[in-house]
């Protein structure tokens, strides 16, 4: 079964930490990944940049409009996210728990809703 | 067949479906892998029962008799609907399969471990605090649903709907079906204590309500209670079991025949109930040997020094507050510091009692907590403070909606105001 793992922080707190701080806890990061795709639960993932750098749209009656900044001002904002094969939702939590950004802020766990039941079927 | 054989043996089911409904259920939520698959072939089962069990007699086993039964059932229903759904088919051969290398799915220990697993399940911290609760008291205590809202003044359609979305996380997010593994185990432990103590504060201090579901309720958590510490003895398991009972022991004593409310001091003591006072001492005495106990020990620890006391005057405050002492490092908590201070202010006198509680409440704790304020008030009226007492007595009532404390508070406005 497939979980994602959305990580979330306070920018703000994460912008303040000391530089060397900062250069391992990103070390860590990649340690975490390598670990977890030896074991075979990596299906991928990435960090993110700011929400400074995001965009959110919309289309309403066919048309595009944008405008700065994430969907909503929140305390914790989405850092990262890692997809990830696990057994059950208890399993998804204890890999999900070794997240290191999850001692700073809080990671959500949210299993994958599959769409294939949707699909019609193909025309043969 | 005759009415009245009929009659006996809805009387032998009915006390089977008492002692053995919930096994048979967690045992049926294993191998169907599905609450509601299992709650209908529970029913069938039960329903199956009373035609053959009416022919053929009881079964020697009527607990595998009646697993063996609803797991057919089940495969029955799927297959049923399997003509509509060609997925379902698979799966209902799959529990065919599954079937055949089973060696013993109703043997004593499996049973016990599938109650575990269904109360670890209905305890999941996935799950919101609500939701666990009226899981656990459906699932595992197998109350209706008229019957949880009545005891938390909801409507069975609340509480109906708060069942079905628990069931569709658990389905959906793939909550497993197990006991949790060893390095879990504590913290997934806790929650389930959690969720019992709540099911027994609902019984035992609940506002509202009739008198009779808040016995229920403190009944069914002691019953949970029991059953948790059969399965998995943890020192804490024994600590909440003993708590309870220590606070149970003193329920006829709480309060008048009107239902207003007498304090611990001025309790009767003849009328506590001493079989559980002795069963709650004897399990402190288990979890201290351990020496992994925690919070819920101690708390029951200082609930047996208390009930172990002939009097107020006659407690061993000293003990009360050393305990206090460990309770606070433990599990630090404004409340816990409160408690702490009420009995300092017995040991060493009021006025180092309402200091600790006004140092409390300049920390901006507990500001809005009406014990706090009735605790203090109390102390204030001990040390001859009456207009101190007044003011804290009025913060308190402000600050409670529950009826007996309602009452409660007032009487003591007006004794002062007598006194004045």
């Amino acid at each position: 079964m497939k979980y994602l793992a959305l990580v979330y922080f306070d920018e703000k707190a994460m912008a303040a930490m000391p530089e060397p701080d900062w250069a391992s806890l990103n070390r860590e990061c990649i340690a975490c990944v390598d670990h977890l795709k030896d074991s075979g639960h990596y299906l991928g993932g990435s960090p993110l940049e700011s929400t400074d750098t995001a965009t959110t749209l919309r289309v309403r009656n066919g048309k595009l409009s944008t405008t700065d900044g994430p969907f909503a001002e929140t305390k914790e904002q989405l850092a990262g996210f890692y997809m990830l094969e696990a057994r059950d939702l208890n399993e998804a939590i204890q890999l999900a728990s070794k997240i290191p950004p999850a001692r700073y802020g809080s990671v959500e766990v949210r299993p994958v809703r599959e769409l294939e039941a949707y699909r019609l079927p193909e025309a043969s | 067949m005759s009415e009245p054989t009929t009659l006996a043996m809805r009387d032998t089911l009915n006390t089977i479906y008492r002692t053995e409904s919930r096994r048979v259920l967690a045992t049926l939520i294993r191998l169907l892998g599905n609450f509601e698959l299992a709650e209908e072939a529970l029913h069938d089962a039960f329903a199956a029962a009373l035609t053959q069990w009416q022919r053929d007699g009881v079964p020697n086993n009527p607990r595998a008799w009646l697993v063996s039964a609803g797991r057919f059932k089940a495969i029955d229903q799927l297959r049923r609907r399997a003509r509509f759904d060609a997925s379902l088919d698979d799966i209902a051969q799959q529990f065919d399969l599954e079937h055949e290398v089973s060696v013993d799915d109703s043997s004593d220990e499996e049973v016990q471990d599938d109650q575990l697993r269904l109360i670890f399940t209905c305890c999941h911290p996935s799950l919101s605090a609500d939701a666990q609760l009226a899981l656990t008291l459906r699932e595992v205590c197998g109350l209706t649903t008229e019957e949880i809202a009545r005891a938390f003044l909801s409507t069975p359609a609340t509480i109906a709907q708060r069942i079905v979305r628990a069931k569709a996380k658990i389905r959906d997010a793939k909550i497993p079906y197990e006991v949790p593994a060893q390095a879990e185990l504590n913290a997934r432990l806790d929650s389930v204590l959690q969720v019992i103590y709540l099911v027994f504060n609902e019984g035992y201090s609940a506002s509202a309500g009739d008198q009779l579901t808040r016995n229920t309720l403190s009944n069914e958590a002691i019953r949970l209670g029991r059953l948790l510490c059969e399965l998995l003895p943890d020192p804490e398991a024994l600590g909440l079991l003993a708590l309870m009972l220590l606070h149970e022991s003193r329920s006829a004593a709480r309060t008048t025949a009107d239902g207003d409310l007498i304090l611990l001091d001025q309790q009767d003591r003849t009328v506590w109930d001493h079989a559980q006072i002795a069963e709650g001492s004897a399990l402190i005495v288990r979890a201290l040997e351990s020496r992994r106990f925690g919070p819920y020990t101690l708390q029951a620890a200082i609930a047996a020094v208390h009930a172990e006391a002939s009097s107020a005057s006659a407690t061993d405050w000293n003990e009360i507050v050393g305990l206090y002492d460990l309770l606070l490092r433990v599990s630090p908590s404004p409340v816990v510091a409160l408690n702490r201070a009420v009995a300092v202010a017995m040991r060493d006198g009021a006025e180092a009692g309402v200091a600790l509680i006004e140092a409390i409440l300049a920390r901006g704790e507990l500001a809005d907590y009406y014990l706090a304020h009735a605790a203090r008030a109390e102390l204030y009226r001990r040390l001859g403070r009456n207009a101190e007492a007044k003011s804290a007595y009025s913060q308190a009532l402000a600050l409670t909606r529950l009826e007996p404390e309602q009452r409660f508070l007032n009487k003591q406005l007006a004794e002062l105001a007598a006194e004045a």
